[in-house]
């Protein structure tokens, strides 16, 4: 359910990007701290590229690792935990996250000219 | 589905690779040939943040806080607004936006308490959405007259997961979490329980009945959020409501 709205809000930024080009790819950026889990990402896409009008729009899913800076240590590490966001090294809450919290399309990729027909409706 | 690999600068990612066994990895040029590439790089968020943003200067230009209240189902939030809204009548003018997915119930439930309820029903999606966001409370916003109001609540849909990820145009995120819950939800629903300024536990009186212990209830909080309000209450008995009162009324007058 999550993964279906948040396929819908791609659509909205690539549709804007397009302008009625076809699109080819779409290149989004996941940081490991969001709540997104790929597959279920990439099915809801195949479900949600058709009603937006670009059928043929591969996902492309590329993943940020989360990093942190302690306040009480001072040292920056990875986390490898998405449970938790605490410093590894003296598990201290005291973080800024650096990153991790990335969700954006990075680019697309559309074809200009569109020679093949969309299939009409019949109704 | 999409096939997962990491490149040398510490990201992953995937895609389908369908029927093309020659395809190297890391060269993405001439993927598709006569195609353009398009740098974006826009928040998938942008059009929700710019939403949330109306909503936030209309809160402003009102002279309204407003909160958004989280939970899981069952947690309790409807018991405790009723409780709030009771508590508060005749002193700080409230509006409630009731996000639900498919009844009035919890808006039936509110009514008559002196506040002005606007009910928010999400069940136009997919089987109902499962969050609130912001072009649905701006819309939700009608039904209120803002003008003269102090607090706006709004009661998000029951889910520990993607009302999280929407900005309404809040002043602040608070979120109920009941003892009845479990003690590892903080671990298991970080982004919820790092998003909020202040966590109240809920259905403490049940704490003799069950092997909890509020102690690491707190602890697991604090795990994922060093900064959070947190309050221990019972909406039945009454119990700490009225340190989560206090709360909320310097939140309401702090504009």
């Amino acid at each position: 359910m999550h993964e279906l709205s948040l396929c819908q809000a791609i659509a909205g930024v690539v549709q804007t990007h397009a302008a009625g080009r076809r699109v080819d790819v779409v290149r989004v950026q996941v940081g490991a701290l969001r709540q997104v889990v790929p597959e279920s990402l990439s099915f809801c896409w195949t479900l949600v590229r058709d009603q937006a009008d670009m059928p043929g729009a591969e996902l492309e899913l590329e993943f940020v690792t989360a990093e942190v800076e302690c306040r009480g240590c001072g040292r920056q590490s990875q986390i490898a935990s998405r449970f938790s966001v605490c410093c590894p090294r003296c598990d201290s809450a005291d973080v800024a996250v650096l990153r991790g919290e990335e969700f954006l399309v990075t680019s697309i990729e559309v074809t200009e000219d569109v020679t093949e027909d969309v299939t009409e409706d019949v109704r | 589905m999409g096939r997962f690999h990491r490149h040398d600068d510490g990201t992953e990612h995937s895609h389908e690779h369908g029927d093309q066994p020659d395809h190297q990895h890391g060269d993405h040029s001439g993927y598709t040939t006569g195609s353009q590439r398009i740098e974006v790089l826009e928040a998938i968020f942008a059009e929700n943040d710019v939403r949330a943003e109306v909503n936030r200067k209309a809160f402003e230009s009102n002279g309204i806080r407003a909160l958004n209240l989280m939970s899981s189902p069952g947690s309790g939030k409807t018991t405790i607004l009723a409780a709030t809204l009771e508590e508060l009548a005749g002193d700080i003018a409230v509006g409630v936006v009731e996000g639900d997915i498919a009844t009035d119930l919890d808006a039936a439930k509110l009514g008559g308490r002196g506040a002005q309820i606007s009910l928010l029903n999400t069940n136009s999606g997919f089987g109902g959405e499962c969050h609130l966001d912001a072009p649905m409370v701006n819309r939700a916003l009608a039904g209120l007259e803002l003008t003269t109001l102090d607090l706006v609540i709004v009661e998000n849909v029951g889910n520990l997961v993607c009302p999280a990820e929407f900005d309404i145009g809040e002043h602040a995120k608070a979120m109920v979490y009941s003892v009845t819950e479990g003690e590892d939800k903080p671990l298991k629903y970080p982004v919820m329980f790092r998003s909020v300024d202040l966590v109240l536990i809920n259905k403490i009186d049940l704490v003799p009945h069950l092997d909890a212990d509020v102690d690491t209830y707190i602890a697991h909080v604090r795990q994922v959020n060093p900064t959070a309000t947190i309050l221990a209450v019972s909406a039945r008995t009454g119990e700490g409501m009225s340190a989560w009162f206090d709360w909320l009324r310097t939140f309401a007058q702090n504009r």
